[in-house]
């Protein structure tokens, strides 16, 4: 019979001691941010989907990309379509298509580590929700001629 | 399924009229993911036990077979979501055992740390979904607290936050800079600070106890028969760690204990869980401080897999995992075996829990720390 009355005591007793700890937090500032009006500062190494970067000082005063496709070649997911064609006049390849179908790609990130010339890297747009797959078709040297990177 | 059926007709029956045939899943909040287990009752108790798997199955080990050995890399952070690091270097690793790649000491170190990181967050996710699972739901909004710290931390140096791909073979991609270090170490800080608390808000409570405490008791000639591993091997008072028994990258420098359980029951497993939270901060700690200089990858020229066999096991989160690879001297994984722990926890569910009340099978399921895409791969 004391055994039940002392399981009793001690049982209740860790449900105050368990609800000291909730009630204490009750106190404490708010951690939660109210994310569509509020944003938290993302880690610049996060990894978007990627983009060619703007390189005015290149060949072709805008990207660095030497259309080699060793990121095509060494993706896992085959989401990158890469074409360049020779030129009169102009030495090596003139990049033509470069395209990512975003739906496909698992962020892996062997394209950038694989690219020889460091011409493309992790964007860091996170909001990509759309209504349709086609949406994640990017053209990225149209981005990149648009200046829509960064 | 066959033998239920047959079973099912015998429960027409009009005098078994207590008898009846439960689904518990694919969508049961406790069986986080999707996992079928049909269940053959008598009244409240669970007289037949038969999981369905397979309904995340994403054939990983056939994508192995079909393209290069370097194509695998991202599915080997999609395996096990909860804990998907202990993946990367379980076949990053393999690849070296296999080509003979020397790998850098700073980034066995990295990848020591990143592995450790991982295992509390996986913890710290399975403590706090088996605690939800059994009626509390405080605890896990103060346990993804500090893993929100961790995945933070890992984020800045992986680029993402769940489905890591971080290792590469003869190294890691990314080196750790001093702003990780630091803030590691306050990471470390903050949950030592907070064990404390834990034991307040849920080992101490009475409700947790009594439902946890004698409930789903796997004994270790069990859990050896059934090739169970990890936590739920540990609790039953066996310490096998591939860690400590199969050391491999820099383990064997650092100081740490493999804390066991002693009845095998819930309490012991969610027990062992939580003293493993403090040695993984150990190593890391450890691991920080000896941090030596150098380059994070060595020079890999291209990798032929060598014709004959191989294999590699680490210590994941929730047990051990083993990768076996056979090569045919091509760079195409002529076939990929895959050993997860989750699979051989699971195998022992029905043995455990038969007879058992339906809320204890939740308390002893929960316990095994399943996750489901792991078993299904």
């Amino acid at each position: 019979m004391s055994h039940y009355f002392s399981e009793i005591f001690t049982g209740g007793k860790s449900l105050l001691v368990g609800l000291g700890v909730t009630f204490k937090a009750l106190t404490s500032p708010v951690v939660t941010v109210q994310y569509p009006r509020e944003k938290i500062d993302i880690s610049p190494n996060m990894r978007g989907h990627i983009d060619l970067i703007k390189d005015s000082e290149s060949k072709n005063g805008l990207h660095r990309c030497i259309s080699c496709g060793l990121c095509a070649r060494n993706c896992p997911c085959s989401c990158i379509v890469v074409k360049g064609e020779k030129q009169e006049g102009v030495k090596g390849k003139v990049l033509k298509i470069f395209t990512l179908e975003f739906s496909k790609c698992s962020l892996c990130g062997l394209c950038v580590e694989s690219c020889p010339t460091s011409a493309i890297d992790f964007s860091d747009e996170y909001e990509l929700a759309a209504f349709s797959r086609e949406a994640f078709n990017f053209d990225l040297l149209k981005r990149v001629q648009q200046g829509d990177t960064k | 399924m066959g033998t239920l059926t047959t079973r099912f007709s015998t429960i027409q029956d009009p005098d078994e009229k207590h008898k009846f045939l439960l689904n518990m899943g694919p969508q049961h909040p406790c069986t986080h993911g999707v996992l079928r287990i049909v269940l053959e009752m008598d009244g409240e108790y669970a007289m037949g036990i038969d999981p369905i798997l397979g309904y995340g199955h994403r054939m990983h080990e056939k994508m192995a077979e079909c393209r290069q050995w370097s194509g695998f890399y991202p599915n080997t952070g999609r395996i096990d979501y909860g804990g998907a690091i202990p993946y990367n270097h379980g076949y990053c690793a393999l690849i070296e055992r296999m080509a003979g790649i020397e790998v850098p000491e700073r980034a066995e170190y990295i990848r020591v740390i990143t592995v450790e990181l991982n295992r509390i967050a996986s913890h710290f996710l399975g403590v706090g979904a088996y605690v939800i699972d059994l009626g509390a739901f405080t605890p896990i909004l103060y346990m993804f607290d500090d893993r929100e710290d961790i995945l933070d931390a890992l984020e800045d140096i992986t680029g993402s936050r769940l489905t890591y791909c971080h290792h590469r073979v003869g190294g890691v991609s990314k080196d750790i800079d001093d702003l990780f270090i630091k803030r590691t170490r306050a990471i470390i800080k903050n949950i030592r600070s907070r064990f404390d608390m834990y034991d307040r808000l849920v080992t101490g409570n009475i409700i947790f106890q009594k439902r946890t405490k004698d409930v789903g008791i796997i004994p270790v000639e069990m859990a050896r028969r059934y090739g169970a591993t990890g936590p739920v091997l540990r609790g039953s008072g066996l310490g096998f760690d591939i860690r400590k028994n199969e050391p491999y990258s820099v383990y064997p420098e650092f100081d740490f204990d493999i804390p066991t359980g002693e009845n095998g029951d819930a309490f012991d497993r969610y027990m062992v869980r939580m003293l493993e939270l403090e040695q993984s901060l150990r190593i890391i700690e450890q691991a920080l401080d000896k941090l030596p200089d150098g380059p994070v990858m060595a020079k890999v020229k291209r990798v032929k897999l060598q014709p004959g066999d191989c294999s590699f096991s680490v210590e994941a989160a929730r047990g051990m995992l083993t990768y076996y690879l056979v090569g045919d001297g091509s760079n195409v994984p002529y076939k990929l075996k895959i050993r997860v722990p989750s699979y051989s926890n699971l195998s022992l569910l029905e043995e455990l829990c038969k007879g058992s009340l339906i809320a204890d099978l939740v308390s002893a399921m929960g316990s095994l720390d399943l996750i489901i895409p792991e078993i299904d791969r």
